[in-house]
């Protein structure tokens, strides 16, 4: 059983070649397909990719063990994110990434669950991963089971009403197996955040709803680790990282521009994209 | 479909005339409550409603396993889904129209689609929640849940199907959702009788006309029947409790030995038992069918007899709709 253990890869550099390898592998796979969510995917990679590949125990080859760590996808749309973090971690073959949004094919255009094992809950629907998150880590503590559960959200994400119901039960039921990540990129479809529907100030919400929360760097690798470090030992509440990132991120054209939220790049921009990437 | 023990019977079973109605909720919490006591990976949650949907007896005797969600539903659905997913087979309950209507979504992505192992156990389905009125009154819910893929809907007839019932989906993995009543229903399954999910029970096949009934509405069609019969129509009574998967077989006979088909339900005529049952026979053995149930409209406050009266739920108003229904072809 080839288990991934915790603390694999701890090294930053390595794990920035790893986000560098998840990025280009993103654009790779929304040039393939004509469609899907740029924007959101790049903003969440260095998080996601901190959090797979330090953290988390998993077993590409039994993808139900019973003692993994969960990842919840919360914000579905980066779904692009999630495969290429599951390529990279020997889930499917990379030429897989070819057929995302394809018929029949298991990357469906949101995280599908009974499509791709190592899913853990189907998502798309905004608002929705935190609770499922609460309830998977209320499970595995009546089991005694040590492995904990993550959930990424946007930042427009979290003016779903359900997000914060899941934070008052988090915190009601002092959920301490759970770490919860806002990918602030300050952006949503219609525009700013702050514009569309004001949710700042971001941090005093979640910490008065009792939570431990945690402002990051999103795009630090370092920072992100200390956070993740941090969220470990809280004991007797949830943490929250508010990862202060930018859409589109690593790519300058795509980077802060709201229309890059749902637009893919040509084959010519994913060529400059690719080196920009490599560069920086 | 696997085999039918448990047609062919005739009439009601033994005794139950003698016992008091009992409320389908009622029987709900006391079944929980031995099923918590033989099975660990049983959990339930519940949205403040406890009291009323009785899965408060769970949470007396395991509070370590009873999760009180406050009033927010929606939440409460997605956080079965994650605990279904941890290994556990979570039970949540409130009212139907809360249940169904305001974390649809919830239940569409997270139970359905991810096809997760909750059981959706709502209470107060249909007008017989009575004196709160049309906020309170599911008369949809079963439309909601019967549209989405993977979701098994079942309507007990009485206490002794819920028990078969709860107890049966407890085993059964998949989505689920049971409607259960406020109002106490009197008895009319026999003692001995199992549920399966998918399987109708057939209590008569009419020669004249069958009713296809479920939930309150088969102890309404009994009488009906009974009526019916010293008029000399020879009236069936079927307890079609699982709406989906409709049992298509036996449907299909019952629609082949009579020319005229009778669906009651406390639920609209659009999209619960009615509609299933028109869907199916208009594809595949077209036969009259006279939907009785609310009339695509809302409820309303008043005693549970009243508002069944005033919705023609009555056995007489059955019996009417049946000559009428009979006039016409
Ligand atoms: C319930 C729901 N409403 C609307 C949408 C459509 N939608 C997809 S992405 C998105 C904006 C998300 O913004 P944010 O959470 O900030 O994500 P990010 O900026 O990280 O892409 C919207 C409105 C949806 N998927 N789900
Ligand atoms: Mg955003």
């Amino acid at each position: 059983m080839s288990v991934i253990t915790k603390g694999k890869v701890s090294d930053v550099d390595k794990l920035k070649d790893i986000a560098k390898k998840v990025r280009i592998n993103i654009l790779h796979m929304l040039t393939k397909a004509g469609s899907g969510h740029t924007g959101g995917s790049l903003s969440a990679v260095d998080v996601a990719v901190a959090i797979y590949f330090s953290r988390m125990n998993f077993n590409p080859d039994d993808p139900y063990w019973k003692d993994r760590d969960r990842f919840i996808l919360s914000k579905g749309h980066a779904a692009p994110l999630l495969y290429a973090i599951m390529a990279e971690a020997g889930y499917f073959p990379i030429d897989v990434l070819n057929n995302l949004r394809k018929i029949e094919s298991p990357l469906q255009g949101h995280p599908c669950c009974k499509s791709l094992p190592g899913i853990e809950v189907s998502t798309g629907s905004l608002g929705q991963g935190l609770s499922v998150a609460n309830g998977m880590a209320l499970g595995l503590r009546l089991d005694n089971n040590p492995a904990r559960v993550y959930c990424i959200m946007g930042d427009g994400e979290i003016q779903e009403g359900q997000v914060w119901e899941a934070a008052m039960t988090a915190a009601h039921y002092k959920i301490d197996n759970l770490c919860a990540v806002v990918d602030s990129n300050g952006l949503q479809i219609d525009g700013p955040v702050q514009k569309v529907m004001g949710i700042a100030p971001i941090h005093d919400k979640w910490s008065a709803f009792g939570w431990h929360v945690i402002d990051v760097d999103g795009h630090n690798m370092k920072d992100i680790l200390g956070a993740l470090d941090a969220s470990e030992k809280t004991k007797g509440r949830p943490t929250v990282l508010i990862a202060n990132t930018t859409k589109g991120k690593g790519v300058s054209f795509f980077e802060d521009k709201v229309e890059y939220h749902g637009i893919t790049p040509t084959p010519e921009e994913y060529e400059k994209a690719v080196k920009e990437i490599h560069n920086g | 479909m696997g085999e039918r023990e448990n047609k062919g019977q005739e009439a009601r079973g033994k005794g139950q005339e003698e016992r008091k109605p009992k409320a389908t909720r009622d029987e709900y919490g006391e079944v929980l409550l031995e099923l918590g006591k033989k099975r660990s990976d049983i959990v339930v949650l519940d949205a403040d409603l406890s009291s009323s949907t009785k899965t408060g007896k769970f949470a007396k005797a395991f509070p370590d396993r009873f999760f009180n969600m406050g009033i927010a539903e929606q939440d409460m659905i997605g956080t079965a889904a994650g605990l279904s997913l941890a290994g556990k087979v979570p039970f949540a309950s409130t009212f139907a129209v809360f249940e169904t209507g305001r974390a649809w979504d919830q239940i569409r992505l997270t139970v359905c689609y991810s096809n997760t192992n909750v059981k959706l156990v709502a209470t107060h389905g249909g007008i017989t929640v009575g004196e709160d009125g049309a906020s309170h009154q599911a008369l949809e819910d079963i439309s909601l849940m019967r549209s989405l893929p993977n979701m098994t809907v079942i309507v007990p007839a009485d206490a002794t199907e819920t028990a078969s019932v709860i107890n049966t989906v407890s085993e059964y993995k998949g989505p689920v959702y049971v409607r259960l009543g406020r109002a106490k229903v009197p008895y009319v399954m026999p003692d001995d009788y199992r549920f399966r999910i998918g399987n109708a029970f057939t209590f008569h096949v009419g020669k004249d006309v069958n009713i296809i009934a479920a939930g309150i509405t088969v102890a309404t069609a009994i009488k009906a029947a009974e009526i019916l019969k010293k008029d000399g129509i020879d009236t069936g009574v079927i307890n079609m409790s699982t709406i989906k998967p409709l049992d298509e077989k036996t449907l299909l006979s019952v629609a082949r030995s009579s020319k005229l088909i009778i669906t009651a339900e406390e639920h609209s005529i659009i999209g619960g038992l009615g509609g299933a049952v028109c869907e199916f026979l208009s594809e595949n053995h077209p036969v009259p069918v006279k939907r009785i149930g609310i009339r695509d409209t809302f409820g309303c406050s008043g005693n549970p007899d009243d508002l069944l009266k005033i919705h023609g739920l009555t056995p007489e108003d059955m019996v009417r709709t049946v000559r009428k229904a009979i006039s016409l072809i």
